[in-house]
């Protein structure tokens, strides 16, 4: 166990040290896409608070990520630094958030589904149609790019450290809060909602809680999303993001902290590498890959990984119960 | 007031199409727990089926006939026996995912095979005006309403007179007993795919000379078919039909005395409402929910 565990840490710090000095011979556009991956893993980190830890099926998380977005780029074209536009978009995805959980606690699974699914639309025709606070189909244009610690962020490899500092920051705390008692309470939550309210977990705050928190980091998300593409426009938010979203949270691993990581490599890094060899056809070439990727693990990539753990567990453990049981028969 | 006849017949010729989508939606619902997201893709895919036949040279009737059977094969049979089959029991989430890539492969086909520009797509229906009540109103509109009502009409003869149809039945409210009794159940369900497919493609074939056949246009239409199924009862046909009626008539009314803007929200506010207020839909069972 521990040794496995020193490797686990290797392994953790040489992937954050090849994130940090790859990525300095990159070129323009794959930076781009580097961010958008650390982008969309904190906003799938988000929805995998909700889904994989507290069992609820949101299907507005790319609305949230919009109302970050927005957040960030009203405020920052008005002159406000982007550090000041974060608490906002927090707070105003962690209320609506909140009040949205609502009819989780009423209705469940599929019928969750489509009212998270309703409010995606609701967003994208507020988005698209309150021109003068989003300035509509036109969108904002212009955003700047932060100044971090005095340094200005606006080329495209400080910008890249911006958003992945952010993931850093982000995956630690929801690493944390996984292992506390409210992490745990969400387990119980998605493990039987019935017998978790048996043990005493106020189901009611803890569902509402689940959502917020992963509204908020939505939220977070958004804030990024607006510098990194430096234009905000409301097509990108409509409900395709929210099932992007969804996607890469099954596809990753629902319900394990490192899938929302995998998930958003998928679904942002593998249409970009196969449009190399595809041509045209590599959305069609990435559709397939995830179906057959579920069809063989419904769990996701991690489920292999997981499976494969277990298996190895098993023959080691079945294996040292032969050697045990050889030595006690010919024992004299 | 003679206005609001006219928006009343349109609102009534969309929603027939929507009801006939959402009703082969609530049925793969009932009998394998499958929520398809590529239903509206399913819609858009047998009008460029049939496109693709005319293209080499098939009359309208045979291209017709080509689309409905590919339809069958490709997203009845295909779908159950590639898809739905190998992911079913793992359960409902991962098989929605799918569906979800499956729309985005169905869409990026269609745009990679045949064109990412809409086409214009030959009605069944001939053009013109009819008058009733001392108002003109078009042909187009009113044949759809009476096609689209007469195939709703025949499923449901279908479902509720015929020996098939009980037996649809039993399968979908409870497999086990309906195995115990003698029920084919797997035919059943594969039955419920192929007349999901077959529905899609008279949708397809009622909906696309309106709004052109263009590779994106299953979006909108798969997520009001959704929003119909949802509406009338989420586990009821009956409760799809009457959905798909009103989310059609609402969204043209909205569209009128609204605002153009908001249209689409108006349907999703009545959703909101609906689940808030009766979960199960406004004709469907509750389902009970076991510890």
């Amino acid at each position: 166990m521990t040794r496995s565990r020193i490797l686990s840490l290797a392994l953790g710090i040489a992937v954050v040290i090849a994130l940090i000095v790859i990525p300095q011979g990159f070129n323009r556009y794959g930076l781009f896409i580097l961010s958008q991956w650390a982008v969309m893993s904190i906003a799938a980190m988000g929805l995998n608070l909700t889904l994989g830890y507290a069992g609820q099926v949101s299907l507005a998380q790319g609305a949230f990520v919009g109302i970050g977005a927005y957040a960030a780029a009203i405020m920052t074209t008005q002159g406000y630094p982007l550090i000041g536009a974060l608490p906002v978009a927090i707070i105003l995805c962690f209320a609506v958030g909140w009040i949205l959980g609502y009819p989780a606690l009423r209705v469940q699974h599929h019928y969750l589904a489509f009212v998270t699914l309703a409010f995606s639309t609701l967003a994208f025709l507020v988005f698209r149609n309150e021109d003068w606070l989003t300035k509509g189909i036109y969108g904002i244009s212009n955003i700047p790019r932060p100044h971090v610690f005095g340094f200005a962020t606006n080329r495209p490899l400080p910008f890249y450290y911006v958003c992945l500092g952010s993931l850093g920051i982000v995956t630690f705390m929801v690493w944390w809060l996984i292992r506390s008692p409210w992490g745990r309470a969400f387990v119980a939550l998605r493990e039987n909602p019935v017998r978790a309210l048996s043990l005493g977990i106020d189901t009611r705050r803890y569902t509402l809680m689940a959502f917020a928190i992963g509204s908020a980091l939505g939220g977070i998300a958004g804030t990024l999303y607006a510098p990194l593409t430096q234009y905000v426009d409301p097509v990108p938010f409509n409900l395709s993001l929210s099932l992007d979203l969804l996607m890469m949270v099954i596809v990753g691993g629902s319900g394990f902290f490192f899938g929302p990581f995998l998930g958003a490599m998928i679904a942002v890094l593998l249409p970009e590498w196969m449009r190399d060899f595809t041509g045209g056809y590599y959305l069609m070439f990435y559709a397939a890959a995830v179906i057959l990727l579920l069809i063989y693990s419904p769990s996701g990539i991690l489920g292999i990984l997981d499976r494969f753990l277990t298996e190895r567990r098993t023959k080691t453990a079945s294996a040292m119960r032969a050697v045990a049981k050889a030595k006690l028969e010919t024992a004299p | 007031m003679s206005n609001l006849l006219d928006l009343l017949i349109a609102g009534l010729a969309t929603g027939a199409i929507y009801a006939l989508v959402a009703v082969g939606f609530t049925l793969l619902w009932q009998t394998s727990q499958t929520i398809n997201f590529a239903q509206g893709e399913f819609v858009m895919l047998p009008a460029f089926l049939m496109l693709a036949a005319m293209h080499v040279g098939a009359p309208f009737w045979l291209a017709i006939l080509l689309g409905i059977l590919l339809s069958l094969i490709l997203l009845g049979l295909g779908f159950k026996l590639l898809l739905v089959d190998p992911m079913l029991r793992h359960g409902v989430l991962p098989l929605a995912i799918a569906t979800m890539a499956l729309a985005i492969g169905l869409k990026e086909a269609v745009k990679q095979f045949f064109s990412a520009e809409a086409s214009p797509f030959p009605s069944i229906i001939p053009a013109g005006d009819i008058s009733i009540l001392g108002r003109t109103v078009s042909l187009q509109s009113i044949g759809v309403l009476v096609l689209a009502i007469a195939v709703v009409v025949a499923l449901t003869t279908l479902l509720n007179r015929s020996s098939i149809g009980h037996q649809m039945q039993a399968a979908a409210q409870n497999p086990t007993v309906a195995r115990i009794i003698g029920v084919p159940v797997e035919r059943m369900i594969l039955l419920t795919f192929l007349i999901n497919a077959f529905l899609v493609a008279i949708a397809s074939l009622l909906i696309t000379p309106i709004y052109l056949a263009k590779f994106s246009s299953g979006e909108v239409l798969g997520q009001a078919a959704f929003i119909a199924a949802i509406v009338g009862g989420f586990n009821q046909v009956r409760g799809a039909i009457a959905g798909g009626l009103l989310i059609g008539v609402v969204d043209n009314l909205a569209a009128a005395y609204v605002s153009t803007q908001y249209r689409a929200a108006v349907p999703m506010i009545l959703l909101i409402a609906i689940i808030l207020f009766r979960p199960q839909g406004l004709m469907g069972r509750a389902e009970e929910r076991t510890v």
